[in-house]
């Protein structure tokens, strides 16, 4: 099976061709140029690095969030055309759990996670188990002090996956002492490769229609709407004609 | 008989998701547009974030849909066209990157289109455009002339020095406690009353084709305010007519001077506010009474708002004039189109 992994989640871009569990070729970049710019001429320039035609491919693996809206969108809207006009089958991987799969290890906690801004992260808790990488907590928006707890409440060693652990490490270490620790740099970064093994054996979204990014967060607009309007809607918010 | 040609085309710069084909770059095949209006009524305005979010639930059911209604195959397309701006730039991204990698994965040339000059080419689904040609495209975001000296060629000798048309509307709709999107409550409500408030007309004798509608805006503000204060209540008719006719009247006067400068064959009325029927009335009058031998054509009522299909029509100029991107093509949300302020001096 030939399949495109691509994440454009945060800053870094990361994509691969696999045929099966095999890695054909991949390019990670961790510069500030636009997505948008970036992503489609890789790739063009892995696939024909692969010897395949975009013909050729057989599915799309795609990290679909949590992450920054903007590369989210690049993404996955790149992978749902590609899949519906292709007619092939598209998978969702959850961006975390992609970051948490750098992690081989087994009997310790992985928490991929990205920075939200004020003090607050998205982040998940995983566990590498003999059935492969386990949920332990659902991935999430919320405040670094709220995982922190979570985590000391757990008492086990915690590794922690992400450029942007950087920003709380001082934080979290002070929190968990001895339990907090931080993978090597090269695992910080997301990896297609890993992605596209996840995405393998994964179930299918039922139709690419119908998919869009896993941002976990309402829009403000809507969570000042949602506040001051419980009871009243204007459904449905976009008709086709 | 020579292959059609077919054009797959994506527009997605503010609040709707349109897709169309077009064919050999005059005829409508399918049109589908996606507006998120009832969406957006919530905030009074479109929020830039819940717009993009839109964008990327519709673009590939819009996509199937101008396929099926068009009756065209993927196989049978010559090209794909896209608006890469100007516009809100995450909702400009989605239609951006749903354009390119359909190219890409069809094996299809990509054109890239100015969102400007699709809504002047919404004219062109009632007859060609003649060159030398001139422009008046109103809308919420732009109130600006354009110069067409020759085909696929854009000047701008005029816009609004601050608030656009559009935008004007739905500040002063707020005033009257009409709800987002005002610009035809608003025209409605003009017809029914008369200009006896006498706004100002902002720079009209300027020797310029520029525009002006902060200080009518203001004006207007000013005189509503000044009436609560007072006590007294305002006939709210004839407040929208008077500040209806004042935005006419000026952008009336600009035109027809511009008109006259430049000796050009015809003139396009474009965009969303060009469906404004004081403005399409007022102008029709006056160019028959002034210039009765300029061709005026007025984009028709269906495709004044956002749509595809304009987009269509432009990227068939375009590609005509071997305008072509790849895949790096980025969304431009200030894309703007080659201003020539000293064209006639
Ligand atoms: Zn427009």
């Amino acid at each position: 099976m030939k399949l495109l992994a691509l994440d454009t989640s945060n800053r870094p871009l990361s994509v691969a061709v696999l045929d099966d569990g095999q890695l054909l070729a991949m390019t990670t970049t961790n510069i500030r140029k636009n997505h948008s710019i970036q992503l489609l001429p890789i790739i063009e320039a892995l696939v024909k690095q692969a010897g395949i035609t975009v013909q050729d491919l057989d599915r799309i693996v795609v990290a679909d969030g949590p992450g920054s809206y903007t590369g989210l969108r690049i993404a996955t809207t790149t992978a749902k055309t590609l899949a519906y006009t292709l007619n092939i089958d598209l998978v969702a991987i959850s961006s975390l759990r992609a970051l948490a799969a750098n992690v081989i290890d087994e009997n310790r906690l992985i928490v991929p996670l990205f920075d939200a801004r004020r003090e607050n992260v998205f982040a998940g808790i995983y566990e590498r188990t003999s059935d492969g990488l386990v949920s332990v907590m659902d991935d999430q928006h919320l405040s670094i002090k709220e995982l922190a707890a979570q985590l000391l409440g757990m008492q086990k060693p915690v590794w922690f996956v992400g450029q942007d652990v950087a920003t709380y490490a001082a934080f979290v270490q002070d929190q968990l002492g001895s339990n907090f620790h931080q993978v090597s740099d090269a695992l910080n970064l997301p990896n297609a490769f890993a992605l596209g093994n996840l995405g393998l054996h994964a179930e299918p979204v039922a139709h690419p229609f119908n998919f869009v990014p896993r941002y976990l967060r309402l829009t403000e607009a809507e969570v000042e709407w949602k506040k001051r309007h419980p009871q009243e809607d204007t459904k449905p918010y976009v008709e086709r004609n | 008989m020579t292959k059609k040609n077919l054009i797959l085309a994506f527009e997605s710069s503010c609040d709707e998701t349109s897709v169309a084909v077009i064919e050999n770059g005059e005829k409508i095949l399918s049109n589908i547009v996606a507006t998120q209006i009832n969406s957006h009524k919530r905030f009074g305005g479109v929020v830039p974030e819940v717009a993009s979010r839109h964008h990327i639930e519709q673009i590939t059911i819009c996509i199937d849909e101008a396929l099926q209604k068009a009756h065209v195959k993927t196989s049978d397309l010559t090209a794909v066209a896209v608006t890469y701006g100007p516009g809100l730039v995450g909702a400009l991204l989605v239609g951006v990157s749903a354009a390119k990698s359909f190219a890409y994965a069809n094996d299809l040339p990509l054109v890239p289109v100015n969102h400007m000059a699709g809504h002047i080419y919404a004219a062109r689904f009632v007859k060609p455009i003649v060159f030398p040609s001139m422009a008046l495209l109103v809308s919420g975001g732009h109130t600006e002339l354009v110069y067409m000296p020759y085909e696929n060629e854009f000047q701008i000798i005029g816009e609004t020095r601050d608030d656009a048309a559009g935008e004007a509307y739905d500040k002063i709709g707020r005033v009257l406690g009409i709800t987002y999107p005002a610009g035809k409550p608003i025209d409605e409500l003009a017809h029914q009353g008369k200009d006896t408030f006498h706004f100002p007309r902002a720079m009209v004798h300027d020797d310029n084709f520029d525009f002006s509608f902060s200080g009518l805006k203001s004006a207007f503000i000013n005189t509503v305010h000044h009436a609560d204060q007072v006590n007294e209540t305002l006939n709210r008719a004839d407040l929208a007519a008077s500040f209806q006719q004042s935005v006419v009247d000026v952008i009336v006067k600009k035109t027809l001077v511009a008109c006259e400068k430049f000796s050009i064959k015809q003139l396009v009325l474009a965009g969303g506010v060009a469906a404004n029927q004081g403005l399409r009335e007022t102008l029709s009058k006056k160019l028959s009474e002034k210039q009765p031998d300029l061709d005026f054509v007025k984009a028709p009522l269906k495709y004044c708002g956002d749509n595809a299909a304009m987009i269509g029509a432009a990227g068939y100029v375009a590609m005509k004039h071997n305008v072509f991107a790849d895949a790096s093509l980025n969304a431009e949300p200030s894309l703007e189109f080659d201003w020539v302020p000293d064209a006639i001096k």
